[in-house]
């Protein structure tokens, strides 16, 4: 469109070849560009998928449900890794989002002075930017020391529900699910605050100017208004939840024996590949790139879902 | 002043089906007691929202900063069960592979959200092509970073496609590059799409070429958005740990043999060295961290801490460096 | 209730509605308005007008308390409403709120339909009558049942933009308040939808104190029993324009006989 406009009054006073030379050019190698994004996308799964090969063909689809993982014998199965994968995530998800929400709509429906909330907002955001290698160092000499007491006692207490029925020593699933909280947390209050901005103000207003409360508005005018970005937020961080190596790999255990204890140390697909791929060969390898197969593509479905949800839920004003 | 009526409407409406009481808030009320349990509860939420960080600095402050000296920068990590030492090649790997990651994506990434916002009008060809490029950005960018590690891993590392060489900077460099540039197109894209048409009408008007229009007028007028989104990116890219652990892996060493500086050798030698971390394992200080902390020894676990230290206070910098030229550039 | 006399001095002294003594209201540091004394009875329509900043959204927004939402916006003086300050600390603004409802520039429907648009506030207002009924009366009161009986259902969005203003009007009516506060209702309608709303608050006097802001004195002509003229004049020392409130009387005096000069000038339409 915009090049047709500008073309077309210089018709008949020809540029010189070079700027249109110049132009082309411009134009093939910002497209070129473009499309590396998608094909670099593509190359990544043609590459994962071609590694993961032979192990599809030995495993097949058992490979999902076997948690057998024992390089001696050859025989590979994520099971561990893909129930450690959705749990962990899941539960920080289940945690993490009352708080984000919760925190969003403190820092932005006026609750507390504006320099005060812009200050908060500023720290989540920084917490966001703390590399997850450093979380994990805290999480294993501060966070998880710091939380062994209470884990114990859930244990002692609790002992008779097969999810704390062990004994909590050191790493696990449940330091895990918090640090992925602690990551995710600045993810959902980011995305959920911007959500709760963009709802018009005469929304607002027309909410209190009928003699709402501030909750009243808040529960049935604004966060309705804003739950397709909000629910966009939440599908994004779980995807990044699913995929956090680091922090996960240094605290939650790396066994790969199947616990339904939170309390038992676990695996997770990535921490699983942060962990063997390096000493890895032969089928192992093979069964890691399945592996990471299986989480490139559960990402891949969490992150269309929040784009389709984000589309669906938008409520239109006008 | 007259004082507030105690819960009498002194106009009552007869027959409303409404029960209205005095103006007087009170806060008995249903309404607002619920009002109350849920400011508190979120007043709760946002607490322990950034309790962590909190948390996280004071530690990190703490226990890194005791460490900080000018040995940090100029020593190697020592061996284990030894005292002393530094990490001086971590953090010129870190800026070395960071560097060479962002010399990577951001022509790219520039040119990719060039393409979005200026040239992908237009045809149906032109329109699939940006929905390609747009679905793939979103894809790409929520790709899991450990996944960008396999993947150069499988396609540089073990084909050792670099003259041979398996881990190498390079390697590394291209799996942070991969990580980065969806942001950085993304940035670019917004920022474009920031400057207002007329300025590019304006531009095309007087006869200015698309290349012209876009180099002189529209990038300028979006370089403070693009300026931030890529000091972000970088920022976040140097604090990744899982794309390197199996790409530029972790030295031990100096990415230069310590001869460069004032060795006996040649000069044509010596600047020939020059390109030995690009080619060969190198340290990083995110690597370094992971590695360290789950070892048992003590002076090398404080070398983490000191290295994080180091870490958070380069990308907590560039964040607030980042938002002051967006609030500078803003008046 | 509606038992007012249409003798303006008797009406003002016996059946005030709100009151302000001396208002004066701040965003920041910028007085927006000063020094506001005004008199509104029970049961009449008021307009305010004049000049756009000189302030009359910031005088009707401050009579529900409107203005609390607001970041930085104070007011000094009393606002009387029924005998009781509504600025006294001690005062619950929502209760403030249902009492004295709100219609506003741009309509602004809730993105629900236009049944819930409607039962919403009733129900969060502790209505205990039949719904159906009360949101069906109101249609009727806002002269717009005919046009939406047959698509309760649908979003409010789903009307025209006078429509939709007829169910904000609606919306405010449902909640029985005693005042009606109208800022520029039909600044975005046609003729016809804005023709329907003023046959409609002719309607709505009989039940309910209505103030409307306007620019259109034809408009302030046909509706109103009595007109507020605010100007805005550049302080010395001052960075904005200070708003004031210049000559308060019956309309009819205002457009026929004012005693001010600006009055005049802006009703006349020579202001300038
Ligand atoms: N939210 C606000 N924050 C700061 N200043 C404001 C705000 N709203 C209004 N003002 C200022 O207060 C003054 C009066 O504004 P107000 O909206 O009350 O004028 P108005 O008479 O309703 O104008 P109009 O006829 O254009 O609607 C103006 O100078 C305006 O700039
Ligand atoms: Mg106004």
């Amino acid at each position: 469109m915009t090049a047709s406009v500008n073309q077309q009054p210089f018709r008949n006073r020809r540029r010189p070849l070079s700027e249109r030379m110049l132009d082309q050019g411009f134009r093939l190698l910002v497209t070129a560009l473009a499309c590396s994004v998608g094909i670099i996308l593509l190359w990544i799964l043609r590459i994962i998928v071609k590694e993961s090969l032979p192990a599809i063909g030995v495993f097949g689809l058992s490979f999902l449900t076997k948690s057998a993982w024992d390089p001696v014998s050859n025989d590979y199965g994520a099971f561990t890794a893909i129930y450690g994968t959705l749990v962990s995530s899941l539960l920080a998800l289940a945690i993490a989002v009352p708080l984000g929400v919760g925190t969003a709509i403190f820092i932005t429906e006026n609750l507390i002075p504006r320099r005060i909330s812009s200050l908060l907002g500023l720290m989540v955001e920084l917490l966001a930017a703390i590399p997850s290698v450093v979380l994990g160092l805290w999480a294993i000499f501060v966070m998880e020391p710091a939380i062994r007491p209470i884990l114990t006692w859930l244990h002692t207490t609790l002992g008779w529900l097969p999810l704390f029925d062990t004994e909590p020593q050191g790493p696990g699933m449940a330091p895990a699910i918090l640090i992925l909280v602690v990551m995710i947390l600045p993810i959902i209050t980011a995305i959920s605050r911007d959500a709760l901005q963009q709802v018009p103000g005469e929304l607002r207003q027309a909410a209190y100017g009928i003699g709402t409360t501030r909750w009243g508005a808040i529960c049935h005018v604004i966060l309705p208004a804003a739950i397709s970005g909000i629910m966009g937020g939440v599908m994004l961080s779980l995807g990044r939840a699913m995929g956090e190596t680091m922090a996960v790999t240094m605290i939650i255990g790396n066994s790969n024996n199947f616990s339904l204890s939170l309390l038992a140390p676990g695996n997770t697909i990535a921490s699983m590949i942060a962990n063997q791929f390096g000493e890895a060969d032969g089928s192992q390898v093979s069964s890691l790139m399945y592996a990471s197969l299986v989480l490139m593509l559960l990402t891949l479905i969490v992150n269309i879902l929040a784009q389709w949800i984000v589309r669906k839920l938008s409520l239109r004003y006008q | 002043m007259k004082p507030i009526s105690e819960a009498i409407d002194p106009n009552p409406k007869a027959g409303s089906l409404f029960q209205k009481s005095g103006l007087r808030f009170r806060p008995s009320l249903p309404r607002n007691l619920w009002n109350a349990v849920m400011t508190t509860l979120v007043a709760i939420a946002a607490g322990v929202a950034v309790l962590p960080l909190v948390l996280v600095l004071a530690f990190v402050l703490i226990k890194g900063g005791q460490l900080i000296s000018l040995k940090l920068f100029t020593e190697l990590p020592p061996a284990p069960g030894m005292g002393g030492g530094g990490i001086g090649n971590a953090v010129i790997g870190t800026v070395l592979v960071t560097g060479i990651a962002a010399l990577l994506a951001v022509p790219v990434g520039i040119g990719g959200g060039i393409y979005l916002a200026e040239f992908a009008q237009g045809g149906r060809v032109a329109r699939a092509l940006k929905v390609f490029v747009r679905f793939g950005t979103n894809v790409l960018s929520g790709v899991p970073s450990i996944i960008c590690g396999v993947f150069i891993y499988a396609l540089i590392v073990k084909t050792r496609l670099l003259f041979g060489q398996s881990y190498s900077g390079i390697a590394g460099g291209m799996a942070l590059a991969v990580l980065m540039l969806p942001t950085i197109i993304k940035t670019t894209d917004e920022g474009l799409k920031l400057v207002p048409d007329e300025l590019r009408w304006g531009a095309i008007g007087v006869g200015a070429s698309k290349f012209t229009t876009v180099m002189k007028i529209t990038l300028p007028a979006a370089f403070t958005p693009i300026a931030t989104g890529v000091v972000l990116g970088i920022a976040r890219a140097a604090g990744e740990t899982a794309p390197l652990i199996f790409t530029a892996l972790f030295s031990n060493y100096w990415p230069w043999p310590e001869t460069i500086l004032s060795g006996d050798t040649g000069l044509l030698e010596r600047l020939s060295q020059l390109k030995d971390p690009l080619l060969n394992p190198v340290a990083s200080m995110s690597v370094l961290i992971f590695n360290f902390a789950s070892t048992p020894y003590p002076e090398l676990q404080s070398l983490a801490w000191a290295a994080s230290f180091i870490l958070v206070i380069m990308i907590l910098g560039a964040n607030l460096l980042a938002r002051w030229l967006g609030r500078f550039a803003a008046r | 209730m509606t038992t007012s006399t249409p003798g303006p001095s008797t009406a003002t002294k016996t059946d005030l509605c709100l009151s302000l003594e001396d208002v004066t209201i701040s965003y920041g540091s910028f007085e927006a308005v000063r020094n506001v004394y005004l008199e509104i009875p029970r049961g009449q329509v008021t307009a305010f007008i004049g000049p756009s900043g000189c302030g009359k959204s910031t005088v009707l927004r401050s009579l529900n308390r409107m203005n609390d939402l607001i970041e930085g916006c104070h007011l000094r003086g009393r606002v009387v409403f029924n005998g009781e300050d509504l600025y006294h600390p001690k005062v619950d603004p929502v209760e403030v709120r249902r009492r004295i409802g709100m219609v506003f520039q741009k309509p602004n429907p809730f993105p629900k339909s236009i049944y819930e648009n409607i039962a919403f506030g009733a129900r969060i207002n502790g209505y205990r009558g039949n719904m159906d009924e009360l949101v069906e009366r109101s249609l009727r009161k806002a002269a717009l049942w005919d046009e939406a009986k047959d698509k309760l259902r649908d979003s409010g969005y789903a009307l025209s933009g006078g429509q939709q203003q007829r169910l904000c009007i609606a919306r405010a009516i449902a909640i029985e308040p005693e005042v009606i506060l109208m800022d520029e209702p039909c600044s975005a309608l046609d003729p016809i939808s804005t023709l329907k709303i003023e046959e409609m608050m002719h309607e709505l006097k009989k039940s309910y104190t209505i103030v409307i802001v306007t620019h259109n004195m034809q408009q302030a002509v046909r509706v109103s029993d009595r007109t507020a003229f605010f100007n805005a004049e550049a302080q010395d020392g001052g960075s904005g324009k200070v708003g004031y409130l210049v000559e308060y009387d019956e309309t009819e005096r205002i457009f026929n006989k004012p005693t001010q000069r600006a009055t005049m000038d802006y009703v006349s339409g020579r202001f300038g």
